[in-house]
């Protein structure tokens, strides 16, 4: 029962008076920018990573344990009421969520997701309390063979393996292991892609990108196709509580959909999609009302909001163990890390305990939170959807340039960011992935310096990664991730020339 | 649903092609301009080669796609809007970089934006920015001693 013993002193930790005034701001920002339209929690995470700039580590990482659900719970309140998900993993959500909106039961599609969201949580979080040192045991045994193969795993699960085309995904990421490279080599001190750039020998910013991408290109986005599209607000009418039937109806979605997005979002395969999307076709399945299934079955919100919610915690499963992003948001989570020389992994569990335990109590501590605060909230958070959206995104833009303007003021940086805004534009016009860009210039460098270090103890000799049982299993994984997209796209085609 | 023959090549998919291919000869000849030798293993040259020759492999990958007419279609779009927000974008770098400061600076992306997004009254927007850039500076340079590049207004305060 140590990680009992661990997590009670990490809450010991997260009680503190200040740290809960941390947890709380990080809540409230959370959800009150994860509401915006179009903004996800990716996003939220990065425009709030300037904030805690000046904070010591431990109250910021705890901010962004509140960021980051208050961004989740912020965005399903956002796809339930006007139908614009910020992230194509409450896509789903929105399917049944904006339809119970429309027939006047906004009020306990809200309830459901939010209660959801705080068992899938809760549930979730217990779950890393106990995978995460057992992780953590294995982990202290991989040599950098091994932590280069699983990142290879990493990599190609998030671009190829889950997306709609594996070549558009892979392009993806490898713009941003190329993004990766620019720099001064840290082994060797030369500088690469950096065109004698003096701003460029530091390498490319993980923030300036993803506000790049996900901010200014969406705001792009959004702008270049304004009159296609229009966005309904829908009111909440009616009682926001649920009733028996409702809670009835909700709970075994909540179970399951939590048994779905825990053990996915913690495997290094990223995406909560998956989880999300097969919570709504299994409760689709089970359902005893499937004739509500398509006009706002309860069923439909309940179990892919508790998914999507266990996933998130999931996934901060291979962050904290093994610091492994396996999705923008996660990535965005590690540059937060790394602001402070922080590197999650084993070491960190053993060098700064009261850190990790600390963040992980604080997990417990923003769910009950958002549970307690955003119901009656609701409302405050309904008008921060009814901000013009000329200013709702002039003001993106001014935060998102402010984040780059604070970290590094000079004009090649905020050239960049134009840069990389205009490139987030075209890859959401042409349909490229955005997050494994993200995940590629973040974990690139990474990767590159293990392959490395297991070819300087080696002596050079590559057969290393294939003598480790580790690392020769997990690439043969990679490859099998790899191959399955194509070879799957080849079953559906002979399927489609068989009708 | 079209077919693949049916469907005709995808010039813009083309060109993305030719960028990427672009960026792997890039990447090629600036580590082939690296100097150095490799004592064991992998110097700082392999990463940028592995790299640049998968960034080749997908260039010729999209160009099939485009070729086939396998990419995604594309809805019509507003090129004034997109021609604003980056016009925005060039003035808040131009005027930072100018030593204008933030206030001024954030003002003009605000206006820019909004007039994007559909707004006819760039007097006011301006006038908006610039509340929205006070308080912002306020905040972060004093509250939170992030310094932002000061200009004339800011330095009075």
């Amino acid at each position: 029962m140590d990680a009992l013993y661990a997590l009670m002193h990490g809450l010991t930790i997260a009680t503190q008076p200040w740290n809960l005034l941390y947890a709380l701001t990080g809540v409230l920002l959370g959800t009150a920018v994860g509401v915006l339209p179009g903004i996800g929690p990716a996003l939220t995470v990065a425009l709030l990573l300037p904030i805690t700039f000046k904070l010591d580590p431990a109250g910021s990482l705890i901010m962004f344990a509140g960021i980051y659900y208050g961004g989740m719970y912020g965005g399903s309140t956002t796809s339930i009421l006007i139908n614009t998900p910020g992230e194509s993993a409450s896509m789903v959500t929105a399917l049944e969520g904006n339809k119970m909106a429309k027939a006047g039961r906004g009020g306990p599609a809200l309830a459901t997701a939010a209660i959801g969201s705080f068992v899938a949580g809760t549930l979730a979080t217990l779950g890393i309390v106990f995978l995460a040192p057992w992780l953590v045991n294995v982990a202290v045994n991989f040599g950098p063979e091994d932590y280069f193969a699983l990142m290879v795993v990493a990599f190609i699960t998030v671009s190829a393996t889950f997306g709609d085309s594996p070549i558009r995904g892979l392009t993806s990421l490898f713009i941003g292991l190329t993004l990766g490279l620019v720099g001064i080599d840290k082994l060797t001190g030369q500088p690469r892609l950096a065109f004698g750039v003096p701003d460029l020998l530091d390498g490319v910013e993980v923030t300036t990108l993803a506000v790049g991408l996900f901010a200014v290109g969406e705001a792009l986005y959004v702008a270049s196709r304004r009159h296609l599209v229009e966005e309904k607000l829908e009111p909440v009418r009616g009682s926001l509580w649920m009733t028996k039937a409702d809670w009835k109806r909700s709970f075994w979605p909540w179970i399951r959909g939590t048994c779905f997005g825990f053990p996915i979002g913690a495997l290094p395969a990223g995406g909560a999609e998956i989880p999300t999307f097969l919570s709504y076709s299994t409760e689709k399945r089970l359902t005893k009302h499937p004739e509500e299934f398509g006009h706002g079955a309860i069923e439909g919100v309940a179990g892919p909001e508790a998914a999507n919610n266990a996933s998130a915690a999931g996934t901060l499963v291979p962050l904290l163990t093994l610091g492994l992003p396996t999705s923008a948001t996660a990535a965005m989570l590690l540059a937060g890390f790394q602001q402070y020389g922080l590197n999650p992994g084993p070491l960190l569990f053993a060098e700064r305990p009261d850190l990790v335990w600390g963040l992980i109590a604080s997990l417990f501590i923003a769910n009950i939170m958002l549970l307690v605060l955003n119901l009656p909230l609701v409302g405050l958070w309904v008008k921060l959807l009814a901000i013009p959206q000329p200013w709702l995104y002039a003001g993106i833009l001014v935060f998102a340039t402010m984040g780059t303007i604070a970290a590094k003021p000079s004009v090649v940086e905020l050239s960049m960011l134009a840069g990389f805004c205009v490139m987030g534009f075209l890859m959401r016009r042409f349909d490229f992935p955005v997050a494994p860009v993200v995940v590629g210039l973040i974990l690139g460098p990474v990767a590159e310096s293990q392959l490395r270090r297991a070819l300087q103890i080696s002596l050079g000799d590559p057969m290393v990664l294939l003598q480790s049982p580790m690392s020769a299993t997990l690439l043969a994984v990679a490859v099998l991730a790899l191959l399955a997209p194509f070879a799957l796209k080849g079953m559906s085609r002979f399927k489609a020339s068989e009708d | 649903m079209a077919t693949a023959e049916t469907r005709k090549p995808d010039i813009a998919g083309m060109v993305i092609a030719g960028l990427l291919l672009l960026i792997a000869l890039v990447m090629f000849w600036d580590a082939s301009a690296m100097q150095g030798a490799t004592t064991y293993g992998m110097g700082p040259k392999a990463m940028p080669f592995v790299i640049g020759t998968g960034m080749a492999v997908l260039a010729i990958g999209n160009f099939v796609l485009a070729w086939r007419g396998d990419y995604p279609e594309r809805e019509s779009f507003d090129p004034k809007a997109i021609a604003l927000i980056l016009g925005g974008l060039a003035a808040l770098i131009a005027i930072i970089g100018l030593g204008g400061g933030f206030i001024p600076a954030t003002a003009v992306l605000f206006a820019a934006t909004a007039t994007a997004f559909g707004r006819r009254a760039i007097h006011i927007d301006l006038a908006i920015g610039a509340v929205l850039g006070f308080a912002v500076f306020l905040l972060f340079d004093k509250l939170l001693t992030l310094s932002l590049p000061a200009g004339p207004i800011e330095r009075l305060f």
